[in-house]
């Protein structure tokens, strides 16, 4: 565990090296114990990756250094009462290719398989939700089966629509907004990744697993 | 009340101190990108400091008061009334701003705050997820806000300590203290001049100069970053993130702007220049204190003059 400075307003928990299980599991208790039970001066509590990053105002958190103290004595006291908490699991429907994957054809090319055999690999995998973050919503998930990763397009699309799902390197991931976007698009989901009206805004958070699921055109429709 | 935009001016949003506390779900911070003005103008009002006020950009909007109420105006020098300083406007009047001056971004509060929707407890306007504000958008001609009914009086002959004020320039040197991945590059932060390009929004500001490359180092997963963090893209030209910057970032970071410092940074227009100066962890602690001393004792100051 390392404590590094992220500027002079936040605090990075470093809790890897690696982005494993036990690591997943350890970033998600310490955020959940940190956000329950903030130490002074703590303002904002984010889990990414294979961190905790803790945001503070330096006027009341009592001085960095005893801030800092704080976080060791938590990350200690999660250790001891780390259990064998189960992570979410959440599947997304998903209508591959056709107007709402127009790339689907370009990647199955990519990994030398059939569309259908692409979508198979895509949705045949267990995902895990490594970080949320670019914008809001937007999970960066880890598990990409290797035949899909797939290079971004060299000219990235003016206009994405909101849960369009797609493939940029060896991350896979859903457009949670209508954005600009350089990501090979493979499908669309009706779900909602993100909904400021919602209790839980973000659909996804740190930790989760998640499967996606071939839906028809039909069941699009039907979803909205 | 009613607040009219006759003219939008160039960029317009309704903005208060952000959205704390929902990073986890990658919603950026958003809220005024020099928070420190619209602290100082919104206290002269008599409003609390995260009270929803206009920011705007390069240039000006034109607006137009219902009835008679107090504002008052800071951050950069756009004409119009006096700043930093509360001014009554009467009923009917029109507050005309203009092409800045001096700096990038200006601020008005008016008593009361401007009344739309708290989204996810900030009313300031994010405009890529178009959330917040009047319906998560710019202003353009035509719109009209609503505010409280409220005209405070100011007590006494008055005004505030402009030591109080960050040290406004063209060619500011900005205080940063070291990123993660500092000892990576060959160059520094520190080293030279950086010129501000015209890639500058509310998310961030690319600057160009010698060029700060990055030798060492393993590949980097993203991480989270921070308005102020500067980033150094494979091209080895820096980027300072700001307000609307997302929550998670690819770049190396080299430094991040000393919070105390970071209105210098909100007011930079294509064109200005910037040096930066490294400061230890705790000095910018230290700085943050002393603001945050001179703001309470403003506050305390203002007591019973503004009412």
């Amino acid at each position: 565990m390392t404590l590094s400075p992220l500027g002079d307003s936040a605090v990075v928990v470093a809790l890897g090296p690696g982005l494993d299980e036990t690591a997943l599991r350890r970033v998600r208790a310490l955020a959940e114990a940190l956000d329950r039970d903030r130490p002074a001066g703590v303002v904002d509590v984010v889990p990414a990756f294979a961190s905790v990053t803790v945001f503070y105002d330096a006027v009341h958190c009592g001085g960095y250094a005893h801030l800092c103290a704080e976080l060791e004595a938590r990350v200690a006291r999660t250790e001891l009462a780390l259990v064998s908490q189960q992570s979410r699991s959440l599947e997304i429907p998903v209508c591959y290719g056709g107007e709402w994957g127009p790339d689907l054809g370009e990647v199955a090319a990519g990994a030398g398989v059939s569309p259908e055999k692409a979508v198979a690999l895509h949705a045949g995998a267990d995902y895990r939700v490594h970080a949320i973050g670019f914008a809001p919503g937007f999970a960066y998930l880890g598990g990409l089966p290797e035949r899909l990763h797939t290079p971004r397009r060299a000219t990235p699309r003016v206009g994405v629509p909101a849960g369009t799902v797609g493939i940029g390197g060896a991350q896979t991931g859903v457009y949670p907004l209508a954005t600009p976007g350089g990501w090979n698009l493979i499908g669309r989901t009706p779900l909602r990744l993100f909904d400021a009206g919602r209790t839980e805004p973000a659909l996804l958070r740190t930790g989760d697993r998640v499967r996606f699921r071939a839906i028809s055109a039909e069941e699009f429709a039907a979803w909205r | 009340m009613a607040l009219t935009v006759i003219r939008a001016g160039m960029l317009t949003t309704v903005q208060d101190l952000g959205r704390r506390g929902h990073r986890a779900d990658g919603v950026p911070l958003g809220g005024a990108v020099d928070a420190f003005a619209l602290r100082l103008v919104n206290l002269l009002v008599g409003n609390a400091e995260e009270a929803a006020g206009l920011e705007f950009t390069l240039v000006g909007p034109e607006l137009e008061f219902s009835t008679a109420t107090t504002i008052a105006v800071g951050g950069g020098d756009f004409g119009g009334p006096p700043r930093w300083q509360p001014v009554r406007v009467r009923a009917g009047e029109r507050v005309k701003f203009g092409p800045a001056r001096s700096g990038c971004r200006g601020y008005l509060a008016l008593a009361g705050g401007i009344d739309v929707p708290a989204v996810l407890g900030s009313r300031g306007t994010y405009l890529r997820g178009k959330l917040g504000g009047l319906d998560g958008r710019a202003l353009r001609d035509g719109d009209v806000l609503r505010a409280a009914d409220l005209a405070r009086e100011v007590v006494g002959r008055w005004h505030i300590d402009e030591r109080i004020l960050p040290a406004y320039t063209a060619a500011p040197t900005v205080r940063v203290v070291r990123g993660a991945q500092a000892g990576e590059f060959d160059g520094t932060l520190t080293d030279g001049e950086f010129k501000v390009t015209a890639k500058a929004d509310r998310m961030g500001v690319r600057l160009a100069g010698p060029a700060v490359g990055r030798s060492g180092g393993a590949e980097l997963v993203s991480a989270t970053v921070v308005p102020g963090t500067v980033q150094v893209p494979p091209d080895g030209q820096p980027i300072v993130l700001l307000a609307d910057a997302q929550t998670i970032g690819g770049y190396p970071q080299i430094a991040h702007v000393a919070s105390v410092d970071l209105p210098l940074v909100a007011q930079l227009r294509p064109g200005d220049t910037v040096r930066f100066t490294e400061v230890p962890l705790a000095a910018a602690h230290e700085l943050v204190l002393t603001r945050e001393h001179a703001l309470a004792m403003l506050r305390e100051g203002l007591a019973g003059k503004i009412c």
